[in-house]
């Protein structure tokens, strides 16, 4: 059957919501160890089109990539429980402390010893940075088109992906060869929901360390059903300069983190009563403010 | 002394407004480090265009012209950014945070292995001293964000990489021009030197751009709305203050990710950025990223239910209260006063 291979590159966050005071480490990043985690919104827009090219040809085949700590396999089993067929869990204290580019390398250099794919779809961004520079420069290092802001993959034929992007201004419907890179908006979407079968079929899921700490009588599971086993890459299973990770690999470095400690200016506090607010649309309108 | 860079965005043959922005911030910068300014400004039919850009005291613009490299594409303009760049060596080099530079920007740096911040709200020279190597950096570029939901204001440098590069959106910077002679010289360069054939592999099919329809920008009077006014219906309160008092609706991001409004209307670090000389914040709780995009407005009255609301601290009147009890208020007395 036909299909295509995609990667969807997909991001666990710190709910930047739930910011407490232990969330920044003394060198200025962020202690991750001290949040609630999610999803990366946008990367799950960006698996729903990788489903939906899924239900279109059911040949096609969803990897979740994603780099992080151990507990990041959580959104592995997030994308396992609503379609994708497997994932790969980079992580490795040597690349604690990456910037956008060091990420960008350790992703590529991963998708290089991977291998096999046509298309590869992250979110446009991650809410704990916002910065969508990862999806560019994973595409550049592999040399590979880009199509960013894309709102919706609209056709697949003869290597052809044509796609609408929304921009801050407008609209573009763009065409372009496979394989590429593809960056998907929040206005793509909703990702749908976990599938209670694949629920059942993928809740053991897990990496070779969570094993190690799994209940033992599961264990057998994990040599029956090989697809429960989730890829967990360290750098000694991908080919790297040791140079180019981390926070050696990062070209910005945290000069100053300052919490935000607002001061107030003296701020006139007034009631809803008719009183005030008589006086103040006076007030507004005799100093010219409005008027 | 290596140059500063400013890469133009050119819509519909003219330089984008955000890129005006830069050219100013990037003469001031460059006039700082005693270096020169350049510009690179890529697209078609560009002739005349130098008229537009000199005047901000840019010393050097750099230009391809081709059919094909407009309307923008990423890998064309990447090709020949990268090259004129690893060629030219800047030691600063600015985008705006748009549509565009947001695409470029960071394929830019990753083939060229510099460090690249994101959305900067504010730019200054500084110096680093790192302790650990025991060198000290002078003249470095502090980029200077909210970060990590705007729970934070980071400072960030690239000590060792160059160039140094930087988005910032569109408003965050003032534009003006420096000396309407400013004369520079143009270097014109040979696309087909720049760029390879497999650059044009992406066909654009259609597309539809639209001047911003809502002005928010250039509103005098801004009635802004945030999660906290609670519905699309309720909106439409702010709607009619807005009308009444001859002003713009604007919103937060929460507002906007709520479905409450269009994203247009977005103010903040991520959406833009304006400085009215009245803002009227409803409902909104000000996070540093919406604040970071209004709070040189001349005055505002802050409308929330929560008296301990952040943007309180910035307001110049704070009104503790429900949005859809005070705003009906606030236009009936206006009414009664204009009278």
């Amino acid at each position: 059957m036909k299909g295509y291979k995609i990667i969807v590159l997909a991001k666990q966050v710190p709910d930047t919501r739930n910011v407490g005071k232990d969330a920044m480490k003394a060198d200025g990043t962020v202690n991750r160890a001290a949040l609630p985690a999610i999803f990366n919104p946008e990367d799950l827009n960006a698996l729903e089109q990788a489903l939906r090219i899924k239900d279109k040809f059911p040949g096609t085949t969803i990897t979740v990539l994603t780099m992080g700590p151990g507990r990041a396999a959580e959104i592995i089993r997030e994308g396992l429980f609503r379609g994708a067929d497997d994932g790969i869990l980079l992580t490795d204290r040597a690349f604690a402390g990456s910037d956008t580019l060091a990420t960008s390398y350790a992703l590529a250099q991963t998708l290089k010893k991977h291998n096999a794919y046509d298309i590869i779809i992250a979110g446009r961004q991650a809410i704990d940075g916002d910065t969508a520079q990862v999806g560019p420069q994973v595409a550049e290092k592999l040399g590979l088109p880009q199509v960013t802001y894309v709102e919706e993959i609209q056709e697949i034929s003869k290597g052809m992906v044509t796609m609408k992007r929304r921009l801050e201004r407008g609209v573009e419907v763009v065409k372009c060869p496979i394989p590429l890179v593809i960056t998907v908006n929040s206005s793509a979407p909703d990702c749908r929901a976990r599938n209670a079968k694949l629920i059942m079929k993928y809740k053991h899921a897990k990496t070779i360390s969570e094993m190690q700490e799994a209940n033992e009588d599961y264990l057998h599971l994990y040599n029956d059903r090989p697809y429960l086993n989730i890829r967990e890459w360290t750098v000694q299973d991908i080919e790297v300069d040791h140079n180019e990770l981390g926070l050696t690999g990062s070209p910005t470095k945290v000069k100053k983190v300052e919490n935000v400690v607002l001061q107030s200016k003296g701020a006139k506090v007034i009631t809803s009563s008719d009183e005030d607010m008589d006086q103040l649309m006076r007030e507004l309108i005799e100093n010219h403010t409005i008027g | 002394m290596n140059s500063v860079f400013v890469y133009c965005e050119i819509e519909d043959g003219q330089v984008a407004e955000v890129s005006m922005e830069l050219l100013t911030k990037g003469r001031s910068l460059a006039t700082e480090l005693k270096c020169q300014l350049e510009a690179v400004a890529i697209g078609y039919k560009l002739d005349g265009i130098e008229k537009e850009i000199f005047p901000y005291g840019v010393d050097v613009l750099h230009i391809a012209d081709d059919k094909r490299l407009a309307p923008y594409t990423t890998l064309p303009h990447n090709s020949i950014v990268v090259k004129l760049f690893q060629e030219e060596k800047p030691q600063i080099a600015l985008m705006g945070a748009s549509s565009v530079g947001r695409d470029l920007g960071p394929r830019v740096s990753s083939a060229l292995h510099s460090g690249l911040t994101a959305d900067c709200t504010s730019l200054v020279i500084g110096d680093h001293e790192d302790k650990k190597l025991d060198k000290v950096y002078t003249d470095l570029l502090y980029q200077i964000r909210p970060a990590f939901g705007g729970n934070i204001i980071a400072t960030i440098i690239n000590p060792d990489c160059r160039p140094q590069m930087a988005t910032v959106r569109e408003g965050v910077m003032k534009k003006e021009i420096l000396d309407a002679k400013y004369k520079g010289t143009i270097n014109k360069l040979d696309v087909s030197k720049y760029t390879s054939d497999t650059d044009f592999v992406i066909e654009l099919i259609e597309r539809h751009m639209e001047k911003s329809k809502v002005n928010i920008k250039g509103a005098g009077i801004i009635v802004a709305g945030g999660y906290g006014v609670g519905s699309k219906e309720n909106f439409n309160l702010l709607f009619e203050l807005a009308e009444v008092l001859g002003g713009e609706v604007g919103a937060s991001r929460a507002a906007v990710d709520s479905g409450y409004i269009e994203h247009g209307r977005q103010i903040g670090q991520t959406g833009t950025t304006v400085r009215p000389k009245l803002y009227i914040a409803c409902g909104i709780s000000g996070q540093i990223q919406h604040r970071a995009g209004m709070e040189e407005s001349a005055q505002i009255i802050a409308i929330n239910t929560d008296p301990e609301a952040p943007i309180n601290s910035i307001a110049d009147y704070v009104i503790t209260g429900d949005v859809s009890v005070i705003l009906p208020k606030m236009i009936k007395y206006y009414k009664a006063n204009t009278k």
